[in-house]
Formats: C-alpha cells, sequence, structure tokens
C-alpha cells in the first residue's frame, strides 16, 4: 500500500502526486519509470518517476487526466493509498559530464526531464531546457526550470507563450553547439527534434513511453524498431538513440490503441493527440 | 498396502469418464471445461487401481508422490488421508491435477494402460485436492524456527513450491514476485477455463499459511540485486524461480502492426489483467472477427481457445509441421477442435499485410511439407515453393515459444548463464554463487508445472542442508 503524501494541480488536468514508497525511492534514478494500479480491478499504466525525497521515502510523478484510469487517479486525495506500485522500472538515463547539453520536454515529461536536468547539472553539464506546452495554461515549473537550468526557452503549438513550435531550434542550434540532446514528450515532438537536431550530428535521446503492460518484457506491446531492429521499450529503454527510432511505426502503434474505447489513457498523453507539445 | 488381500472385481478397461461442458456451451464462456469427479466417481476410478506391489506409476512423476496410496485412500473414502499423503509430496495438487500431461508421466506407466485406459490419477488427483479446497485448508503445525531466511524470487510453481518447502523446515521466506498477483504462469498464462484462478489462489493462500510471506510488485534486479539481499537485506541463501516469460517473435515483415500480439500479451490481458470481464475490469482487449494463432504448443491452444471465448468468428492454429508433430497435450487439441478452432496444418506464415492504419487486415503464408527429422526427432519443414496464398485476418497471435526472464542475469554479476539466457545449475538448482539457487524454466526453458516444482523441492532439500552446515 502506497500512501498519497502531496497533490497538486499543476495546470488545468495536470496533476502532480508525492506518494510514499521508501523501497523504490531508494532505488530510482532519473529516465527510470514506475507502474501503478488505481485498484485491483484497474489497469496497469507506466508514468515516469518525477522525483524522490530520500528523508521522507517518497516519489513523485506528474500525469494528464485523459482517460478512465487517470481520472479515477486524479479523484484520490492526500491520505488515500495505491495498492500496487512496480518500480524502478527500465534503464536509468546515462549522466556524466557531457558538455552542453539541451533536453526538450513537452507537456507532462517536464516534470520528470527537470529531474534529469537537475542530475545533468549536479555532473557538470551546461544544461539548456526548452519548455514546450500545447496553449499558455498549461504551462508549469517554469520557475522550477530556471532554477535547475542554465537557460531556459518557451514554446507552444499555437504560439500563445514563448515558440510557436520548434523551428527556433534550428536558428540555436546554428548559433550553439551543444554536446547532446535529451527529449522527453509526445511521439511527434520527438520525432520533430530528432529530424532538428540530425543535419548538426547531435547525439538524441528520446524516451519513448508507448502502451505497457507489465513493465518486465513478458508481453512485448511495448515493442517499437530502433535501427531495424525490435526492442521492449520496458526493458531496453524506454531511452533511445533518437535518430535511430521508428516514430511512424510508433505513432502507429499507438493510435490502434486510442481507436479503442476507453484504451489505457496514458498514450493518449504521449500522443497529445497528434499535437507537438500535448 | 501390498497386503490387501479382498477379492478385487474384474478389471474395468474403461476410465470413468470426467463430466465436461458441451463443446457448444463452453466455447462462448470462461467457466471450466473439465468439471471434476464427484465422490461416487472417483471411488469407481480409483476402484480400477490394481495396488500393483511393484508400482510403475510413481516413476513418472517428477515429484514421487506415492499414488497407490492415495488412491487406495480414496478407495476408502478416507479423503482426508488421501490429500494429506499427496501433500506429502506435492504441495499445489489442485493445480497439478488439471495442467500436468499426465499422459506422458505418471499414467503412461501404469500397468491398465497396456490393455485399456490407465487409471485417471490427475483426475484422482483433483478430486482429492477440490475435496480439501471446498471444506478449507487446514494450515499445519508451524516447525521450530532456524533462524535462517532464505530469499525467493518469482510466485510461479517452481518459486512457490520452494518456499513452502522451506518454510515446512522453519526457515523464514520472503517470495518476491515482479506482478501484482502471485502464481507466475498460473496466473497469467493458462486460462480460467482450463485453470480457475481461484484454485490458484487458494494453492497460494496454503503456500501463506504455512508462514511464507509474499511481497508482490518488486521486481528483482531493479529494487533490490542477489547480491543486495544476501549482503544488505539479510537473507542467508536465493532461489531464483523467474521463468521463461519473454516472448519469441517470427521476425517478419509487419509483424509490428496493430492487431498482432504475442501469447503472453494476449494471455496477461485475458486472465491476469481479467480483460474478459472488461468493463468490470479496466484493461480491454481487441479482438477481430478473424484470428490466426501461429504455433502449435499449450500456449498456442489456450490462445486459440481463448479467442474463442471473447467472440471470434473464426479462428485458425498456423502450425508448420503437421498435427502428429504438434507439442500440445492431446485433450488440449482434441478440446480446442470439437470448439470449433479451424486447423491449418503444414502451413508457415511469411509476411503480414496491413492497412493505412498499421492495422492487421491479411497474413501471407506458404504451404509446407515434411523432410528428414531434425535434431529434436521431429520431421523437419521445407517450403514448398511457389506455393504462397494470403489468408484475411485482423488479429494474429505468436504463440511460438518464450526465452528466460533476463533481469536478474543481466543485474548479477558472477551468475553463470548459458547462450540461450538460461541459468546454469546443477541438478540441486545450485548455481555458480554461493547461496544462490535456481530451477524451473528460468534453468530448463520452457517445461512443465510438474517439472519447475520438482525443481523447487529438490532446492529446497539442498538450500536446507546448505544452512544447516554453514559456519
Ligand atoms: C499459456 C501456457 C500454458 C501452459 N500450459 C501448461 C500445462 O497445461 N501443463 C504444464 O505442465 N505446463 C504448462 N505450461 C508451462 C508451465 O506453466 C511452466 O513450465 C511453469 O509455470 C514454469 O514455472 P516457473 O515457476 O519456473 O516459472 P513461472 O510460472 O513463469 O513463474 C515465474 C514468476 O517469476 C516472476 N518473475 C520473473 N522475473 C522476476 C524478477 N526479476 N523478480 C521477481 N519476480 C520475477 C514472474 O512474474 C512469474 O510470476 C504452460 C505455459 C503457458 C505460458
Ligand atoms: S510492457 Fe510488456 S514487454 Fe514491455
Amino acid at each position: 500500500m502506497y500512501k498519497i503524501v502531496t497533490k497538486k494541480e499543476l495546470a488545468p488536468k495536470i496533476k502532480l502526486f508525492e506518494v510514499h514508497a521508501p523501497e523504490i525511492a531508494r532505488k530510482a534514478k532519473p529516465g527510470q519509470f514506475i507502474i501503478l494500479m488505481v485498484h485491483e480491478k484497474g489497469e496497469r499504466i507506466p508514468l515516469t518517476i518525477s522525483d524522490l525525497n530520500l528523508e521522507k521515502g517518497t516519489i513523485t510523478f506528474v500525469f494528464n487526466e485523459v482517460g478512465k484510469t487517470t481520472f479515477e487517479l486524479g479523484l484520490l486525495k492526500e491520505g488515500d493509498v495505491l495498492p500496487h506500485i512496480a518500480g524502478p522500472l527500465g534503464n536509468p538515463s546515462e549522466i556524466k559530464r557531457f558538455g552542453k547539453v539541451l533536453c526538450v520536454a513537452g507537456g507532462v515529461m517536464i516534470a520528470p526531464m527537470l529531474f534529469q536536468a537537475k542530475a545533468l547539472r549536479e555532473a557538470g553539464n551546461h544544461v539548456t531546457m526548452v519548455l514546450g506546452v500545447r496553449i499558455a495554461q498549461l504551462l508549469f515549473f517554469e520557475d522550477r526550470a530556471r532554477k535547475i537550468c542554465n537557460e531556459v526557452y518557451i514554446a507552444s503549438d499555437d504560439g500563445s507563450i514563448g515558440y510557436k513550435g520548434l523551428d527556433f531550434l534550428k536558428t540555436l542550434l546554428k548559433k550553439e553547439k551543444f554536446d547532446r540532446c535529451i527529449a522527453m514528450g509526445p511521439v511527434v515532438m520527438l520525432k520533430t527534434v530528432s529530424e532538428i537536431t540530425k543535419p548538426f550530428g547531435i547525439p538524441t535521446v528520446v524516451t519513448v513511453m508507448p502502451v505497457m503492460v507489465d513493465g518486465m518484457g513478458m508481453c512485448g506491446v511495448c515493442r517499437v524498431t530502433v535501427a531495424g531492429k525490435t526492442r521492449f521499450a520496458c526493458v531496453d529503454g524506454p531511452e533511445f538513440d533518437g535518430h535511430q527510432v521508428d516514430y511512424d511505426e510508433l505513432l502507429k502503434r499507438q493510435k490502434m490503441f486510442v481507436n479503442e474505447e476507453r484504451f489505457s489513457s496514458i498514450l493518449w498523453e504521449m500522443l497529445g493527440g497528434g499535437k507537438l507539445f500535448g | 498396502m501390498a497386503e490387501e488381500k479382498k477379492a478385487k472385481p474384474k478389471i474395468q478397461k474403461e476410465a470413468v469418464p470426467i463430466p465436461k461442458q458441451p463443446p457448444e456451451v463452453r466455447r462462448r464462456n470462461f467457466n471450466e471445461v473439465a468439471l471434476g469427479y464427484t465422490e461416487e466417481q472417483a471411488v469407481a476410478e480409483a476402484n480400477r487401481c490394481l495396488q500393483c506391489k511393484k508400482p510403475q506409476c510413481i516413476q513418472g512423476c517428477p515429484v514421487e508422490v506415492d499414488i497407490p496410496a492415495f488412491i487406495r485412500l480414496i478407495r476408502e473414502r478416507k479423503f482426508e488421508e488421501a490429500i494429506k499423503k499427496v501433500k506429502e509430496k506435492n504441495s499445489l495438487p489442485a493445480i497439478c491435477g488439471r495442467v500436468c500431461p499426465q499422459e506422458n508421466q505418471c499414467q503412461k506407466f501404469c500397468v491398465l494402460g497396456k490393455i485399456g485406459d490407465p487409471v485417471s490419477i490427475g483426475r484422482l488427483e483433483r478430486f482429492v485436492a477440490d475435496w480439501e479446497l471446498k471444506r478449507g485448508l487446514e494450515a499445519p503445525e508451524k516447525p521450530a524456527p532456524t533462524g535462517k531466511k532464505v530469499a525467493v524470487i518469482g510466485a510461479g510453481p517452481a518459486g512457490l513450491t520452494a518456499a513452502a518447502d522451506l518454510a515446512k523446515l522453519g526457515h523464514k521466506v520472503v517470495i518476491f514476485e515482479a506482478l501484482h498477483l502471485p502464481g507466475g504462469v498460473l496466473m497469467y498464462g493458462i486460462p480460467e477455463f482450463r485453470l480457475p484462478k481461484r484454485i490458484v489462489q487458494a494453492e497460494v493462500d496454503y503456500v501463506k499459511k504455512l508462514g511464507v510471506e509474499i511481497r508482490t510488485d518488486c521486481l528483482i534486479g531493479r529494487i533490490h540485486t542477489i547480491p543486495e539481499l544476501l549482503k544488505e537485506e539479510g537473507f542467508d541463501a536465493v532461489f531464483i524461480g523467474t521463468g521463461a516469460g519473454l516472448p519469441r517473435f517470427l521476425g517478419l515483415p509487419g509483424e509490428n502492426l496493430g492487431g498482432i500480439y504475442s501469447a503472453n500479451e494476449f494471455l496477461i490481458r485475458v486472465n491476469l489483467m481479467k480483460s474478459y470481464n472488461f468493463p468490470q475490469y479496466d484493461t480491454p482487449i481487441r479482438i477481430g472477427k478473424k484470428v490466426a494463432v501461429i504455433g502449435g504448443g499449450n500456449v498456442a491452444m489456450d490462445s486459440a481457445r481463448s479467442a474463442l471465448r471473447l467472440g471470434a468468428e473464426e479462428v485458425y492454429i498456423i502450425y508448420r509441421r503437421s498435427r502428429k508433430e504438434m507439442p500440445a497435450r492431446a485433450e488440449e487439441i482434441e478440446n480446442a477442435e470439437e470448439e470449433g478452432v479451424i486447423f491449418k496444418l503444414l502451413t508457415n506464415p511469411v509476411r503480414f499485410i496491413g492497412n493505412e492504419q498499421g492495422l492487421l487486415k491479411a497474413m501471407e503464408c506458404i504451404r509446407m511439407k515434411l523432410g528428414e527429422p531434425d535434431e529434436s526427432g521431429r520431421r523437419r519443414p521445407i517450403p514448398i515453393e511457389g506455393s504462397e496464398f494470403t489468408i484475411e485476418v485482423d488479429t494474429a497471435i505468436i504463440a511460438i515459444g518464450r526465452t528466460p526472464n533476463p533481469i536478474i542475469q543481466r543485474t548479477t554479476e558472477g551468475l553463470e548463464v548459458t547462450r540461450w539466457g538460461t541459468i546454469v545449475a546443477d541438478e540441486n538448482g545450485k548455481t555458480s554463487i554461493e547461496g544462490v539457487y535456481a530451477g524451473g524454466d528460468i534453468v530448463t526453458g520452457e517445461a512443465t508445472v510438474i517439472s519447475a516444482m520438482g525443481a523447487g523441492k529438490r532446492a529446497a532439500k539442498a538450500i536446507h542442508e546448505y544452512l544447516m552446515n554453514k559456519k
């Protein structure tokens, strides 16, 4: 049983939960995720770990209310408990001194990206952060980003805040040299970022979050094609070489479930309804 | 038993049939197919046993249940003693009575088999186990604690058996299971209509009553590694029973199209997540009108029969050899056929064809013929050139085998592994690391429930010896 210690609404339909899970907190690293169930008859949904607190023995995750499971999750209050959380799952992100790192985060994935950015800064990197949102009202954690990162850019799908779309990155990349790019967000965004960095030869790591069931390599629903090979996002990933991922297949595999009524919400979140930032 | 002297009635060559749901009814529900013997039927079947002086059946049982003894007790209507006799060797009899391939094990050696049907040992085992479950399981007395702590990884048949035996010897046992429910394949793989989940949970409860603690949602290798369990978490020994749970794919073009499941994904959704009860349970499953299941083993039969029950109009089994080579149990092949599964034998898929949305719409296949026997002794299937044809299907389920769960191997330094990813262990489960034992599918590759249990038993014995001799 995992008790919800803090609940916050970060933006409309975007919620943050801090949950008591000391054993998971002790082991969790940036880039890893958990699989939780809201009740015994629920789905198993993956959520990326967005922070941890060793003293309190807690982990934090942020989610978008888009389907039955996440709505139900959002209805829980501080003091309520979650019956099942498995984690940490997946491989941790590579954290070392790369030099200049460009991070691009979209939608709810802003939260786990900042968790990673914090570790990258501690490892001695210069971190440039792009926070991408669909519309201005959905932006959250801007202050936190400014505290953690060396530079922060804001972008939105409709231009209601910051740059419109990600085209400004091309100009930025012409001006500044980056040693690594990390992208977390909807698939369309991952694809766009990878296309932008490729001609500049910047190693680009993307976090993919396809549909998952077990999260430990047993079902294969999370398969993605990377460099022509089938990989399982839950055990081989969730991070892959952004220039090698078959995004069109990934989009189709996610959509096939979206068509399915009431299907796991999480993919919607990742898919962003086809929008850049979700 | 050998001294039984009463005059026996004439030998009954035919086994008492087990009542079953009729095929036209059961093909659309998830209730158990075989209904089990009544007391009268069980006693009648038990009466067929010859109580041989030198019983042959026991050698066929991987856990050496004293078969003639428990059958004699059924005959005498001493059901309570009968189940105790079985449980001396087998802690999960309600499960084994249902899913063991008895035709290749105990019943293969039954002398009655030479002149008629062998005694239905499995059905009798099921009978006494169900009889006990109906009355509620009794917790056996707790032995004196040894003060030793053992971690068991994986709550499948291997892990549950090892845990039960170690607890009976007085050790403190903690099972770490990655999924949210214990049972392994019994829970997530084998469908409800063959093995009701309440039976699995009742057997798991019995293991808990022995004092075993089960921690679900713990993926070992991530939350704790094996060296951490031994050095930091205070365990004196570890048993690894993590199974062969990774799906194998065909590697054919189009395999990642929507509508193509691994059998594991399909069965996990249906069994563990109970999609067949959607929307009472939240996990959905999509089943199309025409379903192709690729493979010829138990997993393929279970997938095909589940697909029918979910409402598919037509379900095909696509298998590259002939019926004779099918690895599934004969009884399950018959059940599938009775229920209306269509067998397309000597057929192999070549590629999957999708529509614009990336959903499966057809499958190109090629016809096969059988050539010379290969290393497995089965005749090798050879494609017949130019015999390609397409069949329209909107769902495909790939059931061509499973490989070992890899996370432990990747995170345990010094653990010797074969090139197939299985863990190297001797017949007592001893691995290359001191105090670490392994057994079940993780060592043998895909096998059976009872062989996994046998391995768990032998390892428990070896671990006990190791713990008692240490320091
Ligand atoms: C669909 C299907 C039908 C079958 N039908 C039959 C049948 O009719 N008769 C028969 O005899 N056999 C059958 N089998 C085979 C049989 O189920 C297996 O041989 C048997 O379950 C193996 O037992 P095990 O304990 O080794 O592993 P499993 O039952 O696979 O259990 C392993 C457990 O370990 C857990 N685990 C894995 N990795 C970790 C980790 N790192 N940390 C913690 N936990 C972990 C898994 O979640 C799982 O619960 C069938 C198999 C399938 C898939
Ligand atoms: S989620 Fe099942 S294999 Fe990755």
